[in-house]
């Protein structure tokens, strides 16, 4: 990623801080439009963009109960009229699934906690000291934004190899940290920089070191801002799919989004199955998303995260 | 600790990971891809220089994939950042379950590749798809279109899925940026009797210019890097003329063991990307100023 681009989104980020504030007072005026005879087709219109949006996720909701018959007819079924649990039942036995969802549990944690622990140490020496190279070695951590998983995976696969690496759940956890903190970095020490100087003076003069002071004062005080960047790391972690088909061999130490794979042989595709473990596969970051919503959604605006 | 140690402490832990996982492959990747890279060890790997890149572009399957990727990135960037302007225009107002319609649209961005792309599979599968299922509703006949297994099909799936779970995205970048405009400048232009679309292309399009540059400098960035939705629905085929330049690298590497030469690929496109989205910036930067 340029680092022009990123000087402009550290702008914006600014910016969008303000707008926030503002946010309350903005909508009690007049909106942009103001026009009162566009709101029906207005909503028609959001009703059409929303219905696509979610009908795919309710169609493979749908499928997850259906049986195969109907599955495979030539009209499909959109509702279920011979509902089933069957294919959760399949799938959670078959091909060890219940394996696969412990593993990504365990990774999708394992990251979150690295991640956070280790930019909030690093988001924290940014925010809080002068020292040589500051904003250079700030610059390099935000390079690889640019670089995603795919790019690098040919030399992290020899890394891992040299490393005995491959084939192990704590390696995806190193990995993945490794590519969540460049955005946790960024968002954090924008939230750390806010909080006020003269509280963590009168910490100080208590005889506070600096641990003492990130864990008692910055991040209580910055407790949304961590949610955020946990959020995105666990579904990052839980939907991870090009370095765990690379690094991962072994059936035990497979991860769900790799795991689905075992549906599909050959010939032909167990649909049924398939969809009831996308089903289980999805509902955490789902769950998780609706519970805070409006968390999410502003972490994407405040800090540009995909 | 020092005073000056102390920060140096703190960003060690940071430092070291991110090193070792991605600093250091982005520079092993350019050292492998000047040589003939054997993955067993003990073996001699010769130095080529700059063969593998020499290679690439006289490789036809690259060609390609090249091709593929820039439709990719032609075709599913300007409509996500349309799609998303228009949903986000539509909802910065007040309407009825604004807050309904802002989650829904946003729903397919936290869903996962990998499901999306099976279940895109499935409508578009050929014996029991929902695709063929309406297009023989409405023609009245049988239809049996076997779209992944075809070239401009397959691509079609492709860029379908990935604008259907793209667009989330820009939306909520520009609802954020609608937020952000001045309502009193928009009143008074309507006040001063300009007409809506007069007023977004002086009052609405310039503030929110600098999120139209980056949110068009990461969907760029991120359309070169497309890669499961490609690997799981057509799987590059039939014949490789639906793969794109990273699942073509990918198979060089983890298929056919050709490292260096997947090495050099995926360098010769950071290098790409890294240009593009400085070139992007500046041109939005002089239009800014004009």
């Amino acid at each position: 990623m340029s680092i022009l681009a990123l000087k402009d989104s550290r702008s914006l980020t600014k910016d969008r801080l303000a707008r926030e504030a503002r946010r309350t007072r903005a909508s009690a005026q007049p909106g942009l439009f103001g026009i009162r005879s566009w709101k029906k087709s207005r909503l028609v219109m959001a009703c059409v963009f929303g219905l696509v949006s979610v009908f795919p996720l309710l169609y493979m909701l749908s499928l997850s109960f259906q049986p195969t018959s109907d599955i495979l007819t030539s009209s499909p079924v959109l509702v279920p009229t011979h509902p089933t649990f069957q294919n959760y039942v399949q799938a959670w036995s078959e091909n060890s699934f219940s394996r696969f969802f412990l593993n990504s549990l365990a990774v999708a944690l394992g990251t979150v906690v690295i991640t956070v622990l280790f930019s909030s140490f690093a988001a924290f020496a940014f925010a809080r000291y002068r020292f040589p190279m500051k904003e250079i070695i700030f610059y390099i951590f935000l390079a690889a934004l640019a670089v995603p998983s795919v790019e690098l995976i040919i030399p992290q696969y020899l890394l891992a190899l040299k490393l005995h690496m491959t084939d192990s759940l704590p390696g995806l956890i190193l990995i993945y940290s490794s590519e969540n903190l460049p955005f946790a970095i960024f968002l954090l020490r924008g939230f750390f920089e806010a909080v006020p100087k003269d509280l963590e003076e009168s910490f100080r003069l208590d005889g506070a070191g600096p641990l003492r002071v990130l864990s008692r004062l910055i991040a209580p005080l910055s407790a949304p801002a961590l949610a955020v960047v946990a959020m995105f790391t666990f579904n990052f972690a839980w939907e991870e799919f090009v370095v765990a088909l690379t690094l991962i061999n072994s059936p035990a130490h497979r991860t769900l989004p790799i795991g689905l794979n075992f549906f599909i042989s050959e010939h032909t595709t167990q649909w049924g199955p398939l969809f009831a473990g996308s089903v289980i596969a999805t509902l955490p970051s789902v769950a998780v998303y609706f519970i805070s919503q409006r968390w999410f959604q502003r972490g994407v605006s405040l800090g540009g995260i995909r | 600790m020092s005073r000056i140690a102390t920060p140096y402490g703190l960003l060690l832990p940071a430092a070291f990971l991110y090193g070792l996982f991605i600093i250091y492959p982005i520079i092993r990747q350019f050292d492998i891809s000047f040589y003939t890279w054997h993955i067993f060890p003990g073996v001699h790997n010769p130095f080529v220089g700059w063969s593998n890149y020499a290679k690439i572009f006289h490789d036809p399957a690259v060609r390609t994939a090249a091709w593929n990727t820039f439709l990719f990135l032609a075709i599913t960037v300007p409509i996500q950042m349309f799609l998303g302007l228009a949903a986000a225009a539509l909802l910065t107002d007040r309407l009825p379950g604004r807050g309904l319609w802002r989650a829904l649209i946003f729903l397919p961005v936290v869903t996962s590749w990998v499901v999306v792309s099976y279940v895109f599979a499935y409508i578009f599968a050929q014996q029991g798809g929902l695709a063929n299922a309406v297009l023989s509703l409405f023609s009245g006949h049988a239809v049996h279109i076997d779209w992944l297994a075809q070239t401009w099909t397959g691509n079609a799936v492709i860029w379908i899925v990935s604008i259907w779970k793209g667009v989330g995205w820009s939306f909520i970048m520009f609802l954020a940026a609608l937020d952000g405009v001045p309502r009193d400048l928009v009143e008074s232009g309507r006040v001063d009797g300009a007409s809506e679309p007069r007023i977004w292309r002086h009052v609405v399009i310039p503030n929110i210019r600098p999120t139209i540059t980056f949110v068009l400098v990461l969907l760029v960035i991120g359309a070169s890097q497309v890669f499961t939705q490609v690997y799981i629905t057509t799987g590059g085929g039939p014949f490789g003329s639906t793969s794109v330049l990273l699942t073509y690298a990918y198979q060089q590497a983890f298929s056919f063991f050709n490292f260096s030469y997947a090495a050099a690929i995926a360098s010769l496109m950071a290098v790409v990307v890294l240009g593009l989205s400085i070139m992007q910036i500046r041109l939005m930067r002089r239009n800014d100023d004009s």
